[in-house]
């Protein structure tokens, strides 16, 4: 579809509010030989229980319907895998429905449960996500990944799923970074930032200490993208849990979690980049209609839109969701993002696709260091600090559960309880690791709302999870 | 003895002749570190997919003759009547009407440039392409999207020519008998089996 009539572009409602009450996770690492995959989703739920102070029996005791978000059945080697972790889980008879939507299935999985708490069939739900990578060798892996794209047309094109994705890279990195060294650069930037900040994330499983040369040194695995700018792969578990208005009331009572309003909105585009037909850029509300009339002569090559250089599913899902809950300006009116940040360049991509900066200049807010939580070039806050977990390149990307991680690091924010759950000694040994003695405090002081892009492969499925604490809304009926 | 796994469609309905999988042992998987106890163990499996290329059939077949078939939309209600798909597309994604199968092999040995690009040195297992892998994305005057193939010869640029080679000699039936080269690649210079 390259036009839309107006029922498509209707600002999506919810029948009444949604608050995230908590959320947890497990361990991340390359591989857990010691743990099934069950204990991994127990190790989740016990924690989102723990941080409402109550024990996994009595939070189960409040929930009606589950939502689990697993992609890679084949990985598995398990069809129906939800139904094993629902047993395990010791959550039978109830309802659950597993979802997978590609890198977008942990926000996906969060879209289906917001909807069954919105309409009124549930009052309180499980979102859970996994995923485990580590029981194939390399090469099998990235033959399963190549699943994901089209059996007929891409996969038996080498089998390797980067491939498919770098040809947007490199498009983008030749359009709109005009192959600059100095991009490159910027490029790497991301990869320090996000290891970086993986180093003060207890349950991240990326976290160094480099530089940029270390970056732009490490092995190239496809023209410019180097090992150090691709996302990890990763084993590991993510809840959230989700109630309406009264039983978050009675969840979050006494506790230092305070309920959040909870949206979640979504877009597509099709599986096969090959597909893209040219079409009008939709405007987020920050946009000018006339602004995109000379990106072509600004940016030779840079005509077709999405191309191969945007993600038409992120600007959908923002478009719906700002819409939604009243975003102007996400630089303004929200404090904290988590990207999908499957390769630095998508980093710089986001940005652009979610109206941080027009499309052309995503790299411009990494420049301005207005994307690290203290910019390094005043001093100050950064204006909308991403991926404080570490992200996908710094914490894991353990596919079903990367989007609920997300989710469990921007609640920590507004929570206020980031520095309590990422900075406890006990959680680092219990995980094996050594809790760094320069150890920071990434709490966003203040933070009241926030961001998070789930994204698939090359923009099939994307998601845009938006928090608020419910007295800093920007839209009454939201 | 064993035999490779073949299938015909006979009545309307698959028939198998031959193997379709193997039978290996499963094997015990130990921590080297802690005593050598028992942690899982492997579970090997070979199988044979058998697949339908349905609509797509003849875009398959028309490869391993020396031509690229798209489709086009003839739909005259259709608000993307007389747009062109390669890759070929069954139904309007539109309309949703079956779309005319066109012959574009002349278009795409005179106006195929390459959009973009990616060498490739890494692959997955079972791929069948020598490393490094040249993809790229094959762009062409008049048709609305674009095609993801490989460089079978020479290095690619953005905007640079290009000309489709076919695989007619031991066809895989596959996508991957299609690939291209920078025009002005003389006949002789093409591997054996590949030809204009």
């Amino acid at each position: 579809m390259i036009t839309f009539s107006e029922r498509q572009l209707k600002t999506p409602k919810f029948m009444r509010p949604v608050y995230l009450v908590t959320a947890g996770q497990s361990k991340y690492a390359r591989a857990i030989p010691e743990k099934r995959t069950e204990e991994l989703c127990v190790d989740a739920l016990t924690m989102a229980a723990e941080l409402l102070g109550l024990t996994p029996a009595e939070l189960k005791r409040y929930i009606h319907s589950c939502y689990y978000g697993h992609f890679a059945d084949h990985f598995g080697d398990q069809l129906l895998g939800e139904a094993v972790i629902h047993d395990r889980l010791g959550l039978d008879p109830l309802g659950n429905i597993g979802i997978k939507s590609g890198g977008a299935t942990g926000g996906s999985t969060l879209w289906e449960a917001a909807k069954a708490v919105a309409s009124g069939y549930s009052d309180c739900v499980l979102a859970m996500g996994w995923e485990r990578m580590d029981e194939v060798p390399t090469d099998e892996g990235n033959f399963l990944i190549a699943s994901a794209a089209d059996r007929d047309w891409e996969s038996p094109m080498g089998q390797i799923y980067t491939g498919y994705y770098a040809v947007m890279a490199q498009k983008y990195w030749q359009v709109f970074g005009k192959a600059e060294a100095s991009f490159r650069r910027t490029l790497a930037e991301i990869s320090v930032k996000h290891h970086g900040y993986g180093r003060f994330n207890p349950f991240a499983h990326g976290g160094m200490e480099i530089t940029v040369d270390d970056v732009l040194m490490s092995p190239l695995v496809a023209d410019p993208l180097r090992a150090l700018d691709c996302c990890l792969m990763s084993v590991g578990a993510a809840c959230a849990v989700l109630c309406d208005e009264a039983t978050a009331m009675e969840l979050t009572k006494d506790t230092k979690n305070r309920p959040l309003r909870i949206w979640v909105t979504a877009g597509s585009h099709t599986l096969r980049p090959a597909d893209r037909r040219n079409m009008d850029i939709p405007l987020l509300p920050n946009e000018a209609p006339d602004q995109y009339k000379d990106l072509a002569k600004e940016f030779p090559g840079g005509e077709r839109y999405p191309g191969f250089t945007g993600f038409l599913a992120a600007r959908m899902a923002a478009y719906y969701g700002y819409r939604m809950t009243g975003i102007t300006d996400p630089t303004e009116d929200l404090d904290v993002i988590e990207l999908h940040d499957a390769f630095t360049i998508s980093d710089v991509q986001t940005y652009e696709d979610i109206g941080v900066r027009p499309y052309g200049r995503g790299r411009d807010y990494v420049e301005s260091g207005d994307c690290y939580h203290t910019n390094p070039h005043t001093g100050k806050p950064g204006k909308l600090p991403s991926n404080l977990s570490g992200g996908l390149i710094g914490c894991m990307h353990a596919v079903g559960a990367s989007g609920i991680m997300q989710v469990f690091e921007i609640a920590t924010q507004l929570w206020g309880r980031w520095a309590e759950i990422h900075g406890d000694k006990k959680r680092w040994e219990e995980f094996g690791r050594e809790k760094p003695e320069d150890w920071t405090d990434l709490q966003v002081k203040g933070a009241k709302r926030a961001l998070s892009i789930s994204h698939a492969g090359v923009g099939s499925h994307v998601t845009a999870t938006i928090l608020m604490d419910p007295d800093h809304l920007l839209k009454k009926d939201a | 003895m064993s035999s490779y796994g073949q299938v015909q469609v006979k009545n309307g309905r698959y028939k198998f002749r031959g193997d379709f999988h193997r039978l290996e042992q499963h094997m015990p998987i130990r921590d080297a570190d802690n005593g050598w106890r028992l942690v899982g163990v492997t579970k090997p499996r070979d199988m044979t997919y058998v697949h339908t290329y349905g609509g797509e059939a003849e875009f398959f077949e028309a490869l391993s003759q020396g031509k690229l078939l798209a489709t086009k939309c003839d739909n005259p209600a259709c608000e993307s009547k007389g747009s062109i798909f390669q890759p070929f597309r069954i139904h309007c994604p539109d309309c949703l009407a079956k779309n005319a199968v066109i012959d574009m092999t002349d278009v795409a040995k005179k106006k195929a440039t390459i959009h973009t690009f990616m060498v490739c040195a890494r692959s997955g297992a079972f791929n069948m392409l020598d490393k490094p892998i040249r993809f790229i994305n094959v762009e062409f005057e008049g048709v609305s999207t674009i095609l993801f193939s490989y460089l079978l010869l020479g290095e690619p640029k953005i905007g640079m020519r290009v000309v489709p080679v076919f695989k007619r000699y031991n066809p895989t039936y596959t996508i991957l008998d299609l690939s291209w080269v920078p025009a002005g690649t003389k006949a002789e210079e093409l591997p054996e089996g590949y030809s204009f």
